[in-house]
């Protein structure tokens, strides 16, 4: 997994509620095999006026330029600015792996959705929940040449004002995003734990090892 | 000391391991696998030399991508094709057992593991889908899980998760004639909001609940995802035993007493302390319909379109007029007066026996609406299709105009050819009516299987209630 430290950005702006994972990543991008390339589907039916499907090559194609990030000054934006509940719905993990796959790195929102909210770390991408009130004062301070700097180990958010918000985070999903860990790997330093749960849990419940 | 609530005890009997941040490693009973979430999960395995650590506690089954007819023909769609053939490789290479498209056992991941007695009371049950949460309307901890997860729960059996918050959701009373289990999660959904419960498992209780079947239960707690949290339950009693009687997965002799026991203590204890509880009168509850483009904008079916103007919260406000514009619909409208082009009459909310009897007793004698261009059911199992052609249930769909299809996720997500046209207006008894989700452009009205057929004789939103009483 790639190491999330700190970070600078240009801010793009997404003032929706409740931003789903259907809109993320559309139904048919997920017949894909595969765990990269959902960059340029990302939010597909928002992005572009016609209809996407998989492996379509998406230089031509119509786009919204009403759509935030269709606009020439976000178009290296690595922070996402939303609102409440981000990523609500099906559990897909194709829309943090398409947000990583476009460019995002960080997402800033009132609150996620817990299965989004996890599945984000598992791919270098820091969600970021903040009160609604601070994020509705970054909506309106936010400007085309706005950026951000994130700073995971300590735990701030630096504004152009040089005011700083502070953020809260797991110790222990932050240590994981900081050095890029292999979760699997880590779990299996319990190999040992695993073993004697299952010898102590067969003779409470022998019906689930029959 | 205070007493426990069902989810304190469902987590604490299967913590491996305590983390020193307050997580913890968290044995995993059943690991359901479907096609779309698990391919890059075998890829991780197979990149870095690892074996499923206990294969016998997997169990996988195609639902997404497979056709609802002409099966014998196989999946026209290349991609899908491979989506499936690729589940079936991974199965086999890895001795996982699979229900292949043609089995009769196949269905709906979340129909077939409660069905086969392959999620059970008291078991931690995961899949890589977000309606894993179906599978605790019989007292199981089931949450759904992304594809990094999928990948370590087969390599470790395990995952590391950090304890969620206790909310009861009490519906109290007895709900009237034609309101269904449907109706009284779209009303909780409506009451708390599709963010009310992030951050919490949700425990569903009082008399409306303890009076629904399982089938009704696995509606409500399929739903749980849909009002924010990843799991939901329902405490265990004798509609749970009775219902895990001779599954074919179910505990055999001496062991199904053993588990009998060990299920009586399945609930929450009198004195357990929730961080939450809220109450509903279930006798207020009447047959719901949502209006807008996600499950919370939703309102009784002899209400008007809400008007966006009433709202006082800004960002809801915009939201609200969004959705109106893609539903293309007029705040102050009557429900009753929307017309619709389609039925869907399936998916791991509504597509179990008890729902296709439920829409039998509507339709039985009538004809579909000649605005209605397709009426489609697809049961949850090639099981339940069985059962309900031995009821004769297929001729009385057949009749009215209906389609019988076989059975998988089908018009719910639209990822096989099942799907709505750009404009096209559906009735669905499905989960999600955020745009898009039925096919690009389509506009989705989310109801219970009883007004959704109503719907499709009627050609416009009625009061299933009014139907039933004469």
């Amino acid at each position: 997994m790639r190491v999330f430290t700190d970070l600078t950005s240009i801010v793009a702006p997404l003032d929706r509620a409740n931003v789903d994972t259907d809109a993320i990543i559309p139904k048919q991008f997920l017949k894909s095999i595969r765990r990269t390339g959902f960059g340029v589907y990302l939010f597909d039916e928002w992005r572009y006026l016609d209809q996407g499907q998989p492996d379509m090559d998406c230089t031509n194609r119509p786009i919204n330029k009403d759509f935030v990030l269709n606009k020439p000054q976000y178009k290296n934006a690595q922070i996402l600015l939303a609102r409440e509940n981000f990523g609500c719905g099906s559990s897909r993990e194709h829309a943090p792996w398409a947000l990583e796959d476009y460019g995002f790195r960080a997402i800033i929102a009132p609150s996620f959705a817990d299965i989004f909210y996890n599945n984000c770390f598992k791919n270098g991408l820091l969600p970021i929940a903040l009160d609604a009130e601070i994020v509705d004062g970054l909506f309106k301070e936010l400007s085309d040449d706005y950026s951000l700097t994130i700073d995971l180990a300590a735990q701030t958010i630096t504004a152009p004002s040089g005011k700083t918000i502070a953020f809260d985070v797991d110790e222990n999903r932050k240590f994981r995003l900081l050095n890029g860990l292999d979760d699997i790997g880590l779990t299996l330093q319990h190999a040992d734990k695993i073993h004697a749960y299952e010898t102590e849990r067969a003779k409470r419940a022998p019906w689930l090892f029959a | 000391m205070a007493g426990k609530t069902l989810y304190d005890k469902l987590w604490e009997d299967h913590v491996v391991h305590h983390e020193d941040d307050g997580s913890c490693l968290i044995y995993i009973d059943r690991h359901l696998v479907h096609e779309v979430t698990s391919p890059q999960a075998f890829d991780g395995l197979r990149l870095a030399g690892r074996k499923p650590w206990n294969v016998a506690r997997n169990l996988a089954v195609a639902d997404h991508n497979v056709p609802t007819n002409h099966r014998d023909r196989g999946i026209a769609d290349p991609v899908s094709r491979l989506q499936v053939e690729t589940l079936d490789k991974n199965c086999a290479e890895f001795g996982i057992t699979e229900f292949g498209m043609n089995d009769i056992r196949q269905g709906i991941v979340h129909v077939i593991g409660p069905e086969q007695g392959a999620t059970l009371p008291g078991m931690t049950v995961v899949c890589g889908d977000s309606h894993t949460s179906t599978h605790g309307a019989s007292g199981a901890l089931a949450f759904g899980i992304g594809t990094s997860e999928v990948e370590h729960t087969l390599a470790t059996q395990c995952l590391v998760q950090k304890k969620a918050k206790n909310l009861l959701i009490s519906v109290d009373g007895e709900v009237g004639k034609g309101v269904t289990a449907k109706d009284i999660v779209l009303s909780i959904i409506g009451t708390i909001g599709t963010a009310g419960g992030n951050g919490f498992t949700i425990e569903f209780g009082g008399a409306a609940i303890r009076a629904l079947s399982m089938e009704g239960r696995m509606t409500v707690c399929n739903m749980a995802i849909e009002a924010g949290a990843r799991a939901g339950l329902v405490a265990v009693d004798d509609v749970t035993i009775d219902y895990y009687r001779n599954r074919p997965l179910s505990p055999k002799g001496d062991d199904w007493f053993m588990a009998e026991r060990v299920w009586q203590n399945l609930h929450s204890d009198k004195d357990a302390v929730f961080d939450k509880i809220i109450h509903l009168d279930a006798t207020k509850i009447k047959p719901q319909v949502t209006w807008g483009t996600s499950p919370e904008l939703v309102v009784s079916v002899d209400a008007n379109v809400p008007n966006p103007v009433d709202e006082t919260d800004a960002v809801k406000a915009q939201s609200m007029q969004r959705a109106l514009d893609y539903m293309g619909l007029q705040a102050g409208q009557k429900i009753t007066d929307i017309q619709i082009d389609k039925v869907f009459i399936g998916s791991c909310t509504n597509s179990r026996i008890e729902d296709l009897r439920a829409a039998a007793v509507v339709v039985e004698g009538k004809k579909v609406a000649p605005n209605v261009k397709l009426a489609l059911i697809v049961p949850g199992s090639g099981l339940i299709k069985q059962q309900a052609e031995s009821e004769g249930l297929d001729k009385i769909f057949i009749d009215a105009g209906f389609e019988w299809r076989d059975a998988g996720c089908s018009m719910c997500l639209a990822m096989n050819a099942d799907r709505l046209e750009e404009g096209e207006r559906c009735a669905s008894t499905s989960n999600r009516n955020f745009e898009g989700r039925q096919g690009y452009g389509g506009r989705t009205h989310l109801v219970s299987p009883a007004m959704a057929a109503a719907a499709g004789i009627a050609g416009h939103f009625v009061d299933v209630s009014h139907w039933l009483e004469k």
